[in-house]
């Protein structure tokens, strides 16, 4: 059996330990400890739905592996929003209907989190290079940027450099 | 029913009720329930396209630490079966086992092992020693049907339920046809005659959750499965058969699902897992990898067509003959209804007054047909509207005169309807409600087709080309599909709503209890929905032929009628009145007077006071329609000539689906299949080596639309009222994939003269279309090096 290994991660705000094996890819560590909010498409790097974001940029958990998430900052989407408190693309995402089966949608999350933590009113050849990677096979992307536009003019203050 | 217009709840875009639980990423898919000790299946999938299995060795991997059960052909048991979900007994034929000792395409099941990890389970496939006596392999529609070709389904316990032309000897899983009038002399009397041929490639769902379960037996020793299915209850039905237990002995759970689109209207993991929960007593879990999703998935059926058509020097449409070949790969599947469909929900939209149908469904040793969205009518919609197009450029018609001419009205009816059904003949109809003509009249409007010229009259390297195309659909499968959904009333006049329905994704639950609360007079707020699960809520037929809304929200509103009574009988006996008098609003019974009492005090009253009985009621639903919902589609698109490369600029979609109970939501489905459509049409296909072998089975190989690939699209609901669809609504989730082939296809004609008849539209392909057929210049070799 392959040798497990022991990492620390600080993990939405908690440093947290972990035993991994050397092949273990951090999204099968955030999935086994309960965190499932972070999805499985293809294991390939490929679909973008298991995006979380490692300190500050969004990376593909399933291509990356845990310990390659040793002394680093880990956020998922479990630290993002509750139902009393949504964070506002969760709350426009319901609200324009951006949400069908829901599968990419956390993925979906993580990504714009990254991207408007760093450019507050992107660009739209901005927010399509940082969604390239994320495919949803359901909405068409419509509802999706409806929700992306009414979240930059909320949170940036300031008009989209993009119109609808 | 009266025709009610104005609704409180309905026609109104609610929030879809599980979109925060999905948005925050809750645990809610199948994937996120299973139990943390559960052992992890994986499969053995066959490395050839056509083999016989002489010799299987399992016994080193079952001496594996770890390792708790190896399934093969050996130890299983054979009660052959259809993995399709489909009305019962099926239109299609029990041509698969739970294991096999024949292997019938690339990633056909071999064996499967059940272990305490992923990785003990792979290491453990490694050490089972199978030996293949390799069969000549049949890889497309000519090779099946060539005199002495190998036969796919040699096994003798081969049949088929129902009494259909099947000849497994022959490689053909069914044939289905129809006549009326005279075709024939049409094509030789018309004025204009058109005859071509059109292919259509293996595609795939793609859906991002791939298919995935889980089973286990509870305390009193029954199989619990927990899967990711768009049909619960043809699952139950067809785990027991398969295994050849009762049916009593599965209970079938669906949670949520991360997109079907018709791939998961299909039985593929579940009794594996099943099987190895009753041999190891242990949950079980399974769930594919995007590479076996490719190859043990389901697929779109690939389907050649020869079209021939006749009209008059008018632009009257006369005549039409629809031979179609549908290749549903090693098992028979979903392949007669498909190909049924090619006919039954595309031939009625012209008002053709000769029509020869022609279809056959034939075996191959590739990956196997299933339903995805749009069902044949996509595949037919290529052949039809492309042709449809070529024959109002040659007498000079615009397209959207020439289908504002000839299309299908209110009050008309169609003999297609009556001749075609599932395995059997179909329903007579005659359309009830058709927004056709305002969908072609307001799409146009919104493309701007006044600015469209003809292929001549361009210039330039890059081309731009208007293009359209019409459909129609169904709303679901007329007596044969049944729906049903029970209520229960709690006492702060809160709803149970529980049905057989499945929403993968579409927002069915949200709309159904918006139809149940607009009959109740309540909120959907109110509505506390549960579905599915077959111990506990009603049957349905599950979530296939555009049936959700139109067929099961019938249900849930007789349902809510039902209930509705049993409230207003409470109430009068609590207000001292005449019933009759009474009436519901706001989530209060209503009387002539002014006096009210809440749904609360109502529910409190019967269930705690005095002659108490619990307010509930079940009801079903069947039809005897499948009113179709009518689109038009329009596509503006810029062909780089030089390279063959087609961008679509805009996509409108001008819809007709009834009342919309759910605008936003209709219009979500509408985009969706929009985009699915276009991915579809201008990049997705499987490829194969010569043995038979998908190359490109990964996300990276297989390209999917994302966001940086979207038009422009604006979808445009156009009402109208079905008097036999609840609160006047039709369906609309599968109809929009149909335009994207077609109206692409002709859009590229008119930007460049040149007529592909086979797609997806990648650069090749039109760069050499364009090359063969037109008189768009070659670029100069300094442009070319510039490129
Ligand atoms: S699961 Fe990681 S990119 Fe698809
Ligand atoms: S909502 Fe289903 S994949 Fe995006």
């Amino acid at each position: 059996m392959s040798v497990e290994k022991a990492i620390r991660i600080q993990l939405n705000g908690e440093s947290r330990e972990f035993n991994v094996t050397a092949g273990e890819s951090l999204l099968a560590l955030l999935r086994r400890s309960g965190l499932t909010g972070t999805k499985r498409g293809c294991e390939d790097g490929a679909c973008g739905s298991c995006t979380v974001i490692m300190d500050g940029a969004a990376v593909n958990a399933c291509i990356t592996f845990a310990f390659q998430a040793h002394e680093r900052e880990v956020w998922t989407i479990e630290s993002i929003g509750e139902y009393d408190d949504p964070s506002p693309l969760q709350k426009a995402m319901v609200e324009e209907a951006g949400v069908q089966c829901g599968f990419c949608i956390p993925g979906i999350v993580m990504s714009v989190k990254a991207l408007l933590d760093e450019i507050p009113n992107p660009t739209h050849e901005q927010i399509l290079e940082n969604l390239d990677g994320n495919y949803c096979r359901c909405t068409g992307y419509e509802k999706i940027e409806d929700a992306l536009h009414r979240t930059i003019a909320e949170t940036s203050g300031e008009e989209p450099q993009w119109t609808r | 029913m009266d025709k009610v217009k104005e609704f409180k709840v309905v026609n109104k875009s609610v929030d879809k009720i599980d979109s925060m639980q999905l948005a925050l990423g809750k645990p809610s898919f199948v994937a996120d329930l299973v139990p943390e000790d559960a052992l992890i299946i994986k499969m053995l999938g066959s490395p050839h396209s056509h083999a016989r299995i002489t010799s299987i060795d399992t016994s080193a991997a079952e001496a594996m630490p770890g390792v708790h059960c190896v399934l093969c052909h050996e130890n299983s048991p054979r009660h052959l079966h259809l993995t399709a979900g489909q009305g019962y007994p099926e239109p299609s034929p029990y041509d698969t086992a739970v294991f096999d000792y024949k292997v019938r395409h690339v990633g056909d099941r071999v064996a499967a092992v059940a272990a305490e990890t992923a990785e003990i389970a792979e290491a453990a496939l490694e050490k089972i020693e199978v030996e293949y006596e390799v069969l000549e392999p049949v890889l497309s529609i000519e090779e099946a049907l060539r005199d002495g070709s190998p036969v796919i389904h040699d096994e003798p316990d081969v049949s088929h339920p129902l009494p259909v032309p099947f000849q497994p000897e022959k490689n053909i899983v069914s044939e289905v046809g129809m006549k009326e009038g005279d075709l024939d002399h049409e094509m030789e009397t018309a004025d204009y005659t058109f005859d071509h041929f059109y292919e259509t490639p293996y595609a795939q769902h793609v859906p991002i959750e791939t298919h995935v379960s889980f089973a286990y037996l509870d305390a009193a020793d029954r199989v619990v499965i927990v899967t990711s299915t768009q049909v619960p209850f043809h699952c139950r039905r067809i785990v027991a058969q398969a295994l050849g237990m009762d049916v009593k002995k599965f209970r079938v759970i669906k949670p949520r699902i991360g997109g079907g689109f018709g791939s998961k209207q299909e039985m593929l993991l579940e009794d594996v897992c099943a099987l190895m929960a009753l041999r190891t007593r242990r949950c079980c879990f399974w769930q594919l990898t995007r590479e076996e999703n490719f190859r043990y998935g389901r697929t779109r059926h690939p389907i050649n067509f020869r079209l021939r058509t006749a009209m008059t020097a008018e632009g009257v449409l006369t005549g039409i003959g629809m031979e179609a070949v549908c290749n549903t790969g090693a098992y028979g599947g979903h392949g007669l209804p498909v190909v049924g469909c090619c006919g039954s929900k595309v031939l009625p939209l012209y008002r053709w007054k000769h029509i020869d149908f022609d279809a056959k469904v034939v075996y191959t040793n590739l990956p196997v047909g299933g339903a995805y969205r749009g069902f044949g009518a996509t595949q037919a919609y290529f052949a039809l509207e492309s042709q449809l197009d070529e024959m109002g450029h040659a007498i000079g018609m615009d397209p959207v005169e020439m289908r504002l001419k000839n299309h299908i009205q209110e009050g008309e009816g169609s003999p297609v309807f009556a001749a075609l059904g599932e395995g059997k003949a179909g329903v007579e109809m005659t359309i009830g409600s058709c927004g056709l003509s305002e969908c072609i009249k307001l799409g146009a409007e919104e493309i701007g087709w006044g600015r469209r010229t003809l292929p001549e009259e361009k210039t330039g390297r890059y081309r731009r080309g208007l293009g359209l195309a019409t459909l129609m659909q169904g709303s679901s499968i007329p007596e044969i599909d049944m729906g049903a959904a029970s209520i229960k009333m709690n006492e702060d006049g809160s709803f149970n709503l529980l049905f057989g329905a499945t929403d993968l994704g579409t927002g069915a639950d949200t709309v159904l209890a918006q139809i149940a609360a607009e009959e109740l007079g309540t909120t959907v707020d109110m509505m506390l929905v549960y579905a599915c699960d077959t111990d506990l809520t009603p049957f349905d037929v599950g979530a296939y032929a555009s049936s959700t809304t139109y067929l099961s929200g019938e249900a849930v509103r007789k349902a809510a009628a039902k209930v509705k009574a049993q409230i207003l009988g409470v109430a009068a006996e609590m207000m001292n009145k005449p019933i009759d008098e009474l009436t519901v609003r706001d989530a209060n019974v209503v009387a002539a007077d002014g006096s009210e009492v809440t749904f609360s005090a109502v529910a409190v009253y019967s269930l705690y006071e005095r002659n108490q009985f619990q307010i509930m009621d079940v009801a079903s639903h069947i039809t005897h329609k499948s009113p179709p919902p009518f689109s038009a589609h329009y596509v503006d698109v810029v062909v780089d000539t030089f390279t063959g490369k087609v961008k679509v600029e805009k996509y409108v979609a001008a819809i007709d689906c009834g009342t919309a109970i759910n605008p936003k939501l209709a219009e979500g489905q509408t985009e969706g299949a929009v985009m699915n459509g276009v991915s579809y049409a201008i990049c997705e296909e499987y490829l194969f080596d010569s043995k038979g072998r998908m190359t490109n089975a990964n996300m990276q190989d297989y390209h999917i639309h994302s966001l940086r690939d979207k038009p422009k699209i604006k979808t445009i609901l156009v009402p109208s009222y079905e008097d036999t669809g609840p609160f006047g609504a039709k369906s609309v989730s599968e109809i929009s994939i149909n335009g994207a082939a077609p109206a692409i296809g002709n859009a590229i004609f008119n930007a460049t003269g040149a007529r592909l008849r086979r797609f997806p539209f990648t650069p090749e392909r039109v760069w050499r279309a364009i090359r063969e057929q037109s008189t768009v210049p070659s670029p100069s070799p300094e442009a070319v090096l510039s490129i």
